[in-house]
């Protein structure tokens, strides 16, 4: 294997980066299917590919919502039972006041609360799910989806957005990712 | 904050090697940085890259996010890992001598 190692000399910046050191490896388990939940992989697994670090996604159980093409752009927040959901969310100066329970059952809360979570990300220029995913593909990432679980609901790999490398098994997993930081979520 | 001596000019850099003044920068200079950082030749893509990073960086007061630069700049993200190896918007932030770009997109 070709190795470049650049050698001090009186002219030559200290900030030299040697390229012989193994690259860090950091793997990310996405077992969740909310909206809230689908967003820190995404996030840190760009910042992890920004900074060199190689990117490996496993997608299990309610993750799998987040590579299937049907449902990617319907990941949901629901209110009801999400005690860290506050009124201010909405803006109103209304400290630590809660949601009340019996409102987050009402039809369309979900909704509302799915629509006011995606309109602060896009005032951000937070990118959907979707695209993201689009661009940890394009910067090298690879995704993976749990075996166990798309034979549970009933998927195959043409259900999967395009990027999803294979299915595999907890244990290719596990062979995948000898040495990397793994981040379960 | 210090001072190194990168293609013969003195130039004010921080801990991480970036260079705090972007107009003490020359093409010369990004030339040694960017071999510093494992790229031996810059092409015509990587000078287009490195043209809008110093003037959106100019102009916006930051260094642009990897994202700014693929929807902005006419590059996509593959063709940016393929010209920056390894955390390209960090790389040409650096070799542009503009600071590290913030932002987590």
């Amino acid at each position: 294997m070709e190795t470049a190692t650049v050698t001090a000399t009186a002219t030559t910046p200290a900030f030299i980066v040697t390229p012989e050191e193994k690259p860090r490896h950091i793997a990310f388990i996405c077992s969740k299917g909310t909206l809230d939940m689908a967003y820190p992989a995404l996030v840190m697994g760009w910042a992890a590919l920004g900074n060199g670090i190689d990117v490996t996604i496993f997608f299990t159980f309610w993750g799998l919502d987040m590579i299937n093409k049907n449902r990617v752009d319907h990941i949901e927040i629901a209110p009801v039972g999400n005690t860290a959901m506050k009124m201010s969310m909405m803006g109103l100066d209304t400290g630590n006041l809660g949601i009340p329970q019996i409102a987050g059952v009402l039809p369309g809360m979900t909704a509302f609360a799915t629509k006011l979570m995606k309109d602060k990300m896009r005032a951000l220029d937070v990118p959907t799910v979707r695209e993201y995913l689009q661009m940890l593909s394009d910067a090298g990432a690879k995704l993976y989806a749990c075996k166990m679980s798309v034979d549970m609901m009933g998927l195959k790999k043409e259900d999967f957005v395009e990027g999803v490398e294979a299915i595999v098994t907890a244990g290719d997993f596990m062979d995948m990712t000898a040495g990397a930081q793994i981040v379960f979520i | 904050m210090a001072m190194r001596e990168i293609a013969g000019h003195q130039v004010q850099v921080n801990e991480e090697g970036f260079m705090t003044d972007p107009q003490e920068w020359t093409k010369d200079i990004a030339v040694e940085i960017a071999k510093a950082e494992g790229i031996p030749e810059l092409t015509l893509q990587h000078w287009q890259v490195i043209d809008f990073c110093r003037q959106d960086g100019m102009a916006s007061g930051k260094a642009p996010t990897l994202r700014r630069i693929t929807t902005a700049a006419g590059v996509t993200t593959k063709e940016m890992f393929a010209l920056f190896p390894k955390g390209p918007a960090k790389k040409v932030a650096k070799i542009s001598g503009l600071g590290k770009p913030e932002g987590c997109v």
